[in-house]
């Protein structure tokens, strides 16, 4: 039976806990608007040129840009997104088990952002090509070099195709792990919506099959050498974007669990504390009355 | 037939706006005027389908007779017969546009620009070189709206 000491001293320990998970709850509160509103703002923007760029491939002539079809070798290229620190619940657990869940034939070569990411790949003993360590909030400069990066390894055709592994920021408690082709060009989930579905998939709305012959100026492969760079940073972009908003909000959730959890802990010990200090009074009362009893 | 069209830069959705409630606009307009990569461009509605890059330069489309001025950067257009989307880097209303503040950004623009070795680091070149132009299309609208 623990004494009241005992007790005492680990009250005072879980109330130091609460403490520290508290105020890093109120740090990934914080964190976490900035994030949000960074991951909404940028969204239309991405899903828009989404939109266009799959509804321009089903018109662009064959082979008028490499983005536009998969490369010649067997090879894929896995650009994993995960958060740096950990005390975020089972954020970056559940986005590796769908990574692992997934099935990806052929070769498959892991570029990462983020310290678990590579903590991962190592631990799965897959093959890491490449880190990118970006800081926090993300800055759209950083992100660009992944973006370069991952176009001059598509171009050099040795890959297939190139998948992103994002956490999708839907909302504040439901973040999904998403796999999503980048390269080539496909309609991708941003925000947990596909605000427009594809070809690929036969469910495109009937407008959208509508054959459209563009005009191109000057011409197709002057617009799609300047846009399509563009198009593969800022999607990449926006996919950090998401991944940072589920983060911070995912450790905001699970900070103000550990709260809750902290202070029903307290409860608990304080009223068990105060049980026995009620019972070692009764008893010290009991000793006294009988003590007096057998004076008299 | 109106024409739809949807105006979206990456930080924000421009046009069509929010009105009280929230509730997106319809975004319809009977023209639009913009700098197209091989010159302006008016588009009317039922205009063949058409992508071209977009220029930096002024953006204009009219609703009822009146006319809306918008600094626009580079960016991608893509019209179809029904409306026209515009994707770019920045999009401002010509009444928002702080003429000094935009002056002083030019300034250091160019100053960054001298220091910057060209050929060494292209992409720092490439984005002070389009910073310079959006900076430049804002005063050049803010200035022609002022005489006019």
């Amino acid at each position: 039976m623990p004494s009241t000491r005992d007790i005492r001293r680990r009250i005072k320990s879980v109330k130091n806990t609460a403490q520290i998970t508290k105020a890093m709850q109120l740090v990934a509160a914080a964190k976490m608007k900035k994030a949000q509103d960074q991951a909404a703002n940028g969204r239309a923007y991405a899903e828009l040129m989404n939109k266009v760029l799959v509804s321009l491939r089903e018109n662009a002539e064959e082979g008028v840009h490499p983005f536009f079809n998969e490369g010649t070798g067997n090879k894929t290229l896995v650009l994993l997104i995960a958060s740096d620190k950990g005390l975020c619940g089972a954020l970056n657990t559940n986005l590796f088990k769908a990574l692992i869940n997934k099935q990806i034939p052929g070769e498959v070569e892991y570029i990462t952002i983020g310290k678990k990411a590579v903590q991962a790949i190592n631990r799965l003993r897959r093959t890491l090509v490449a880190d990118f360590p970006i800081k926090d909030p993300a800055r759209f400069p950083d992100v660009r070099v992944v973006g370069k990066f991952i176009q001059d390894k598509f171009r050099t055709g040795e890959y297939k195709q190139v998948l992103v592994c994002f956490n999708n920021f839907i909302n504040t408690v439901t973040i999904s792990p998403t796999i999503e082709k980048l390269l080539p060009v496909n309609p991708v989930t941003l925000g947990g919506k596909r605000d427009w579905v594809g070809v690929g998939d036969g469910s495109a709305p009937a407008e959208a099959k509508v054959d459209r012959l563009y005009t191109f100026e000057p011409n197709a492969a002057a617009v799609f050498d300047s846009v399509l760079p563009q198009y593969v940073n800022d999607t990449v972009y926006q996919m950090v974007l998401e991944s940072r908003a589920s983060e911070h909000s995912s450790r905001m959730v699970a900070m103000k669990n550990a709260t809750d959890n902290a202070k029903q802990m307290i409860k608990d010990l304080s009223l068990e504390y105060n049980k026995l200090r009620q019972a070692a009074i009764t008893n010290e009362l009991l000793e006294i009355t009988t003590a007096k009893m057998a004076l008299e | 037939m109106p024409l739809k069209l949807e105006i979206v830069t990456s930080e924000a959705r421009v046009f069509p706006t929010k009105d009280a409630d929230g509730k997106l606009g319809s975004g319809m307009v009977d023209s639009v005027l913009l700098p197209g990569s091989d010159g302006e461009l008016g588009v009317l509605p039922m205009h063949a389908p058409l992508v071209t890059t977009l220029q930096p330069g002024e953006l204009r489309f009219s609703i009822g007779g009146k006319s809306t001025d918008l600094a626009v950067g580079e960016g991608l257009v893509e019209i179809t017969q029904e409306g026209v989307r515009v994707l770019t880097d920045m999009a401002v209303d010509a009444d928002a546009i702080d003429e000094k503040a935009v002056e002083e950004a030019l300034e250091r623009a160019k100053k960054s620009l001298a220091e910057l070795k060209p050929g060494e680091q292209q992409e720092e070149v490439a984005a002070v070189m389009a910073m310079i132009q959006r900076s430049t299309a804002q005063l050049h609208l803010k200035r022609k709206r002022r005489t006019v």
